[in-house]
C-alpha cells in the first residue's frame, strides 16, 4: 500500500494539490471504486450462476436482455429499485428495516480485508483474519433479526435453522482456519498469501497438505452463506422463502445483494487461505511493472470464481438436508475431522518446518 | 410445551396446487395436521349433470391435468359399457399405448416435482426434457400437449401417426433412467430424506383407501390393469416393493417408467403393422344412457380412478361421480404427517403424488 501511497502523493504533487487532499482521498477513494466494482461483480455473479445453472439443467439461461442476456441482472436490479417496499402490519419497524442493512454493509467491510494483490489491501493489519471471521458472521445477525422483526412464522423458522447451522458450521471452520494459522505461522492474509509462495507455484498452496481443511472449508463456507444443500433458512418447498419471506423491492434486494457479495467475499477468503490468493499458479508473473498489480487481482479473481463455480455445481446436482441431519453432520463428522486436521497440519509443520515446496 | 399453528398453503410453493395444511407445530415437529381441501373446485360432477355426455367429455382432461387421458378413457369406457360398444383391437392398442405414455408423463413429472420439494433444481428440468417428447407427440397427434380431449365414444379422433417419435422415445428412454438413478437415486442426501420417512403399512393404506403406486409401493400387489379388458394381452408385471417409505413410493414409481415403457413398446408393434382404423363411433348427439347405474375403473397414475353414472336415460347422466386416488392421498396426510418434522412433512405429502385439481374436482 505505501508504494501507491507515495506514487499517488507525488502524482498529485505534480499538479500542486495539497497533500492533505491526498491523504483523506487515498483512503475514501479505493473505498468507493471497491463498492462500484463490486456492484458489477455481484451483478456479472448472479448472471454467471443463472446461465450456468441454465446450462446445468439443459436451458438458455437468461439471454433477452442484452446480448447474451448479459444486462439481464441490471435489468433485474433495476426493476427490484422501482418496487414499492411492503412493511407488514405488526413489525417492529426497525429491526425490519435494520436487517437487510445489516447483511450488506458488513460484506463490504469484509471485502476491505482481502489483500487483492501485492499492494492493494485496504485494511491490512497484524489479525485481519481475525476481523474477517468477525465480521463474515454478522449475516447472521441479520438474519436473525430479519425473521425476529418479520411477523411471520415462515420467517421465524427460517432465522431459527439458520442460528442453528450456523453456529454448528463456524465451529470446523475456526479449526481448519487454525490450521491454515499454524501452516503460515501467521493471522495476516498478506502472509499467509506469501507463506504459500515457491517456485513451482501451485505445490506451495496449501490447499495440496491441508486439503481436508480445504473440503471441510468448503463445505462450511456454503453452509455459512445458506448454499445449496444447506439452504435451509429459505428453503423454498418448506419455508417459501424463509427469512426474507416478508421482504420485497430493495429491501429484499439488499438481501439477495448480501448474500451473493458474501459468497464472493467467501470465496476470496478462500482462495487466499488456500489456493495462494493473488499468487500466479506457475511460481512466477507474467507480466511485471504496473500490469503486475492487474495479474494479481485476475489470478485471485479467477480462483474465486472456480470456488463459486464449484458452488454452482453442488447447488445445481444436490437435494437440501434435513435440519438435524445437518446438525449432526457438522457435530458428528465435520468437527472431530477438522480437529484432527489441526493435528495432522501441527506435526506436518514440526516435521517439515513449514518449508516443504 | 408450546404450539404454534402453521397454516400451510394454500399458496405455498411446494403444496402442489392449492392444499392448504393446518399443522400445530411443536418446534419444527408436527403435532396434528389438517387438510383442508376445497380451493379447487370447480364442480365437475355437478356440470354433467346440465351438459349432454359429449359436451363433457372436453371437461374431464381438466380432473387431472397431468394424466388427462385416463379420466376420457374412463368417461368413454363407462358410456361404452353401458351401450355395449365393442372396440376393435386397433383402437385398444392406441389406447393404450397414450394411456401408458401419459402415465410416463405423469411420472416423470411426479419425479421433477418431488425432487423439487427435496431442494433439487436439476431433476426438474431433466424430467421435463423427456416429458416433452411425449407432449410433442400428443400435440401431434391430438392437437394439444395436454388437455387432449382424443378419445372419444367408441374410439379414438384419429389414427396415430409418427411412430418413430414414439420409438426413439423409447430407446433413450433406459438411458435417462439410469441418469436419474445416478444422479437422484444413488444421492446419499436424497436417500437420508426419504428412507425410513413416511411409512405406510398396508392395513393403514387400506383403511384409508390408498391405491395405486402408494399402495404397491407399501407391499400389496393391487394394479387395476391386471383386471382390465383394455390391458389384456400385454405382458406386464405391476411393480410391488415392500419397505413402503419415501424412498419406496419414488423407486416404484422409477421401475414403473420401465414397465410403461414396455407396455407402450408392445402397443407400438402391434400398431407398426398398420392396418385400417375401424371403429363404430357413437353419434354424439343422439347418446343417452340406458336407465340404470353404470361404473367402471381404471388405474391411474395417482391410484385407482372410477366413474359412475346414474342415468335415468336422459342425454345428461343424472349423477355422475368420480373417484380418483390423491383424494385419499391426502386424507392420510392427516395421520402419516404426525411426529414427522416439517421438512419430511413436505418430502411425505410430496411423495404420495397428490394432484389437487383431482382432489377438489
Amino acid at each position: 500500500m505505501n508504494y501507491l501511497y507515495f506514487l499517488y502523493i507525488e502524482f498529485l504533487g505534480r499538479h500542486n494539490i495539497p497533500q492533505i487532499f491526498g491523504d483523506i482521498t487515498f483512503y475514501i477513494l479505493p473505498a468507493c471504486i471497491l463498492f462500484a466494482v463490486l456492484l458489477v461483480v455481484i451483478l456479472a455473479l448472479v448472471l454467471f450462476e443463472r446461465k450456468l445453472l441454465g446450462w446445468f439443467t439443459q436451458r438458455k439461461g437468461p439471454n433477452r436482455v442484452g446480448l447474451w442476456g448479459v444486462l439481464q441482472t441490471i435489468a433485474d436490479a433495476f426493476k427490484l429499485l422501482c418496487k414499492e417496499n411492503i412493511t407488514p402490519t405488526g413489525v417492529n419497524r426497525f429491526l425490519f428495516n435494520l436487517a437487510p442493512i445489516l447483511m450488506f454493509v458488513p460484506v463490504l467491510v469484509v471485502l476491505g480485508l482481502i489483500p487483492y494483490s501485492s499492494e492493494f489491501t485496504f485494511m491490512n493489519f497484524q489479525t485481519n483474519l481475525l476481523i474477517y471471521l468477525v465480521l463474515a458472521a454478522f449475516p447472521v445477525l441479520s438474519i436473525l433479526l430479519a425473521g425476529w422483526a418479520s411477523n411471520n412464522k415462515y420467517s421465524l423458522f427460517g432465522a431459527m435453522r439458520n442460528i442453528a447451522q450456523v453456529l454448528a458450521y463456524e465451529l470446523p471452520i475456526a479449526f481448519t482456519v487454525l490450521s491454515v494459522i499454524v501452516l503460515a505461522s501467521s493471522m495476516n492474509l498478506t502472509r499467509i498469501i506469501l507463506a504459500q509462495s515457491s517456485k513451482i507455484g501451485i505445490l506451495g498452496w496449501y490447499f495440496i497438505p491441508c486439503i481436508i481443511g480445504f473440503v471441510i472449508m468448503f463445505i462450511c463456507t456454503l453452509a455459512e452463506l445458506n448454499r445449496c444443500p444447506f439452504d435451509l433458512p429459505e428453503a423454498e418447498s418448506e419455508l417459501i422463502c424463509g427469512y426474507n419471506t416478508e421482504y420485497s423491492g430493495m429491501r429484499f434486494a439488499l438481501f439477495y445483494l448480501g448474500e451473493y457479495a458474501m459468497l464472493f467475499a467467501n470465496s476470496l477468503f478462500i482462495a487466499v487461505l488456500f489456493l495462494g490468493g493473488y499468487l500466479s499458479p506457475f511460481g512466477k508473473y507474467l507480466t511485471s511493472g504496473w500490469l503486475l498489480y492487474f495479474e494479481q487481482v485476475f489470478w485471485l479473481v479467477l480462483k474465486s470464481f472456480l470456488i463459486i463455480f464449484l458452488a454452482i455445481w453442488v447447488r445445481a446436482t444436490l437435494p437440501r438436508f434435513a435440519p438435524y441431519d445437518l446438525l449432526k453432520f457438522s457435530w458428528t463428522v465435520l468437527l472431530p475431522i477438522s480437529i484432527l486436521n489441526l493435528f495432522l497440519m501441527v506435526v506436518f509443520k514440526f516435521i517439515t518446518g513449514g518449508v516443504y515446496a | 410445551m408450546s404450539k404454534l399453528k402453521l397454516n400451510l398453503g394454500p399458496q405455498h410453493p411446494s403444496t402442489h396446487g392449492v392444499l392448504r395444511l393446518i399443522l400445530e407445530l411443536d418446534g419444527e415437529r408436527i403435532i396434528s395436521c389438517e387438510p383442508d381441501v376445497g380451493y379447487l373446485h370447480r364442480g365437475m360432477e355437478k356440470m354433467a349433470e346440465k351438459l349432454s355426455y359429449i359436451q363433457y367429455l372436453p371437461t374431464v382432461d381438466r380432473i387431472d391435468y397431468l394424466a388427462g387421458f385416463f379420466y376420457s378413457e374412463l368417461l368413454c369406457r363407462t358410456v361404452e359399457n353401458a351401450l355395449g360398444v365393442k372396440l376393435s383391437d386397433r383402437v385398444k392398442a392406441i389406447r393404450v399405448m397414450m394411456l401408458e405414455l401419459n402415465r410416463i408423463a405423469s411420472h416423470l413429472l411426479w419425479i421433477g416435482a418431488f425432487l423439487m420439494d427435496l431442494g433439487a433444481v436439476s431433476p426438474f428440468f431433466y424430467a421435463f426434457r423427456e416429458r416433452e417428447q411425449i407432449l410433442q407427440y400428443f400435440e401431434k397427434v391430438t392437437g394439444q400437449r395436454m388437455m387432449n380431449n382424443y378419445f372419444v365414444f367408441g374410439g379414438v379422433r384419429r389414427d396415430v401417426f409418427d411412430l418413430d417419435d414414439i420409438e426413439n422415445f423409447l430407446d433413450i428412454l433406459p438411458e435417462k433412467i439410469e441418469d436419474y438413478n445416478k444422479i437422484i437415486t444413488e444421492n446419499p442426501i436424497f436417500r437420508k430424506r426419504t428412507e425410513g420417512k413416511g411409512v405406510l403399512k398396508i392395513p393403514a393404506a387400506l383403511n384409508g383407501g390408498i391405491t395405486g403406486v402408494n399402495l404397491r409401493a407399501s407391499g400389496m400387489s393391487l394394479d387395476f390393469r391386471l383386471r382390465d379388458s383394455l390391458y389384456s394381452g400385454f405382458d406386464f408385471r405391476p411393480v410391488v416393493l415392500e419397505e413402503g417409505d419415501s424412498f419406496a413410493r419414488y423407486k416404484a414409481r422409477i421401475l414403473e417408467l420401465e414397465e410403461s415403457a414396455k407396455i407402450v413398446r408392445q402397443a407400438l408393434n402391434y400398431l407398426k403393422k398398420g392396418g385400417d382404423l375401424e371403429q363404430d363411433l357413437i353419434n354424439p348427439l343422439t347418446l343417452k344412457l340406458p336407465e340404470g347405474e353404470f361404473q367402471s375403473e381404471i388405474e391411474a397414475p395417482r391410484g385407482l380412478a372410477s366413474c359412475y353414472i346414474k342415468s335415468d336415460g336422459g342425454k345428461a347422466p343424472y349423477r355422475l361421480k368420480w373417484r380418483t386416488g390423491s383424494y385419499y392421498s391426502v386424507n392420510l396426510l392427516r395421520k402419516l404427517l404426525v411426529g414427522e418434522y416439517l421438512n419430511d412433512a413436505i418430502a411425505i405429502a410430496g411423495s404420495l403424488d397428490i394432484i389437487l385439481p383431482e382432489v377438489d374436482k
